[in-house]
């Protein structure tokens, strides 16, 4: 992935334990629920990449994952169904 | 025959005659009678490669597991990724139901499991697989542990060198997650049968790191009706939006469950006919909608009628002296404890949305606390969209219904009263072991 790529923070959230770290580093992009776990809201702004790499390094989880920012490859008629999981 | 009919009555589920037309047989079959039933299956000189998924995009199938993807479009997504990748694909007819209501997919592999197998066999050569497996519940009660030694009879009687595809049975816990695809693949892989967290899909890679279709058994069998009969017998049911036959199971009143075969675009109210008064009807399954009894009354069997999708096919009346956030506390609980417990947002959030409205299913306890509404919907706001699979998202589809359709009654258990006065649970929701 090249560095200047677009990316979307997104959560394992299987690995995530809602330590919290991530909101206190990326306080404009990461809230916290009422359980602890991170809401994270809108696209990456470019001025906060270095921070989110930080936030991704420092997850104690390692549950903090940058990736490519999503394309709209699929036709999302059904909100459901493109999401991965599914039952066939 | 088999020895195995004399149990066909241990199964909760009766086939409604006047709906069958052909589609499913009324008593099962072994492979002999199968082939007399419904034609040969087209051997492969007659149904060169690319034809089968033409017919499939023609006949415009979509997955009858829940979701309702189309299959001409996974079709294309594991191929493309087999050969990205040079991996030959693997295959997986889904008859997990995993849904306690939900009963059509075992129905169609005890009457018609040579359909699902011809389906996988056809899906296996289109796609050049060397994987090719059905998955469904292991040992459950109501004898479908039954259905297991009946399939692999059904098994034992096909030619593979003739079918040219071998086909696993695998046999996975019945739990409601169970037959979600990620799930699926990670318990075929002898994982620990949790969706895990992937960048790359199930049909990119799924089954010991192959490209996976996995398809719902009902799907899977469609596909063996499409090559005997052709996309245009398919397109004569339902509708241009959701063509195609469809299996429903059935609740209406006090009768024991039904599996009907349908379609979209039929009226629904005929299959809850003997249900009398109605308060609602919950459509889809138990990550589906309920809808009001007004709306019922009229609708037709389609997405657009019904503001909900048909998803896997559960029809759910509830009568009128039930009370509707009652019965939907009790699913709601039943969910929040099938959760897999590894994502926060769902292992936090559903078992307190359950605790909520089972304090606003009693009349007492939500006169007393005005905050519950409000509180149920804050959290299915932090709940939703934030999971590796669509159990919360699901789980809070199914709330939300419940809080509009059942608004009225909310005022009134506001106001200290229940309009329903039978707060007995109408479906299935088994106390199961906790895995963990």
């Amino acid at each position: 992935m090249r560095d200047n790529a677009p990316r979307d923070l997104s959560v394992d959230w299987a690995a995530c334990q809602g330590h919290g770290l991530c909101a206190e580093l990326l306080p404009d992009h990461i809230t916290l629920d009422d359980w602890g776990y991170p809401i994270v809201s809108g696209p990456l702004s470019p001025a906060a990449a270095k921070r989110a790499r930080r936030a991704v390094a420092d997850c104690p989880a390692l549950a903090l994952k940058l990736r490519a920012a999503e394309q709209q490859v699929t036709i999302r008629s059904n909100p459901a169904a493109a999401r991965s999981a599914h039952r066939g | 025959m088999t020895a195995t009919d004399n149990r066909t009555e241990t199964l909760v589920i009766e086939p409604q005659q006047a709906q069958g037309n052909g589609v499913l047989p009324s008593r099962p079959l072994n492979h002999a009678e199968h082939r007399a039933y419904y034609g040969v299956l087209p051997a492969p000189d007659r149904l060169p490669l690319g034809e089968l998924a033409s017919m499939i995009g023609h006949a415009g199938v979509r997955g009858r597991g829940g979701a309702g993807f189309p299959l001409y479009r996974k079709l294309v997504s594991v191929s493309g990724a087999a050969r990205a990748r040079r991996i030959a694909p693997a295959i997986v007819a889904n008859g997990c139901e995993g849904e306690p209501a939900s009963h059509k997919d075992k129905h169609l592999l005890w009457l018609a499991p040579h359909l699902v197998l011809d389906g996988l066999v056809l899906l296996g050569r289109e796609l050049r697989a060397t994987r090719a497996v059905l998955a469904v519940e292991a040992g459950a009660p109501n004898g479908r542990g039954d259905l297991v030694r009946r399939l692999r009879e059904a098994l034992n009687e096909r030619d593979v060198r003739q079918d040219g595809v071998r086909i696993e049975l695998a046999e996975v816990p019945g739990r409601f997650i169970a037959g979600e695809s990620a799930a699926l693949v990670s318990t075929l892989d002898g994982g620990p049968g949790l969706p895990p967290y992937s960048e790359l899909s199930v049909r990119e890679s799924g089954v010991g790191g192959a490209p996976t279709l996995v398809q719902n058994v009902e799907t899977v069998a469609q596909v063996a009706l499409i090559a005997r009969y052709g996309p245009d017998w398919f397109r004569d049911y339902g509708t241009a939006a959701e063509p195609g036959p469809q299996l429903f199971t059935v609740y209406s009143g006090r009768q024991r469950p039904r599996v009907v075969h349908s379609a979209a675009g039929a009226a629904l109210a005929p299959l809850i006919a003997d249900a009398g008064p109605i308060d609602a009807v919950l459509v889809g399954g138990y990550h589906g909608s309920w809808i009001p009894a007004p709306l019922a009354r009229h609708a037709r069997l389609t997405e657009a009628d019904l503001g909900a999708p048909l998803g896997a096919g559960l029809i759910a009346a509830l009568p009128a002296d039930r009370c509707g956030l009652a019965e939907t506390a009790h699913i709601v609980r039943y969910l929040a404890l099938e959760s897999a417990g590894q994502c926060g947002p769902c292992l936090n959030g559903l078992p307190r949305i359950a605790a909520a409205l089972e304090q606003l299913a009693d009349p007492h306890q939500a006169a007393r606390d005005r905050g519950l509404l409000e509180r149920i919907e804050r959290w299915c706001g932090m709940v939703e969209g934030r999971g590796l699979c669509h159990h919360p998202d699901g789980s809070v589809r199914l709330v939300r219904s419940a809080l509009m359709t059942f608004r009225t009654e909310i005022a009134a258990h506001h106001a200290g009263q229940c309009t329903g006065g039978d707060r007995r649970p109408l479906l299935p929701a088994p106390a199961r072991e906790l895995v963990h």
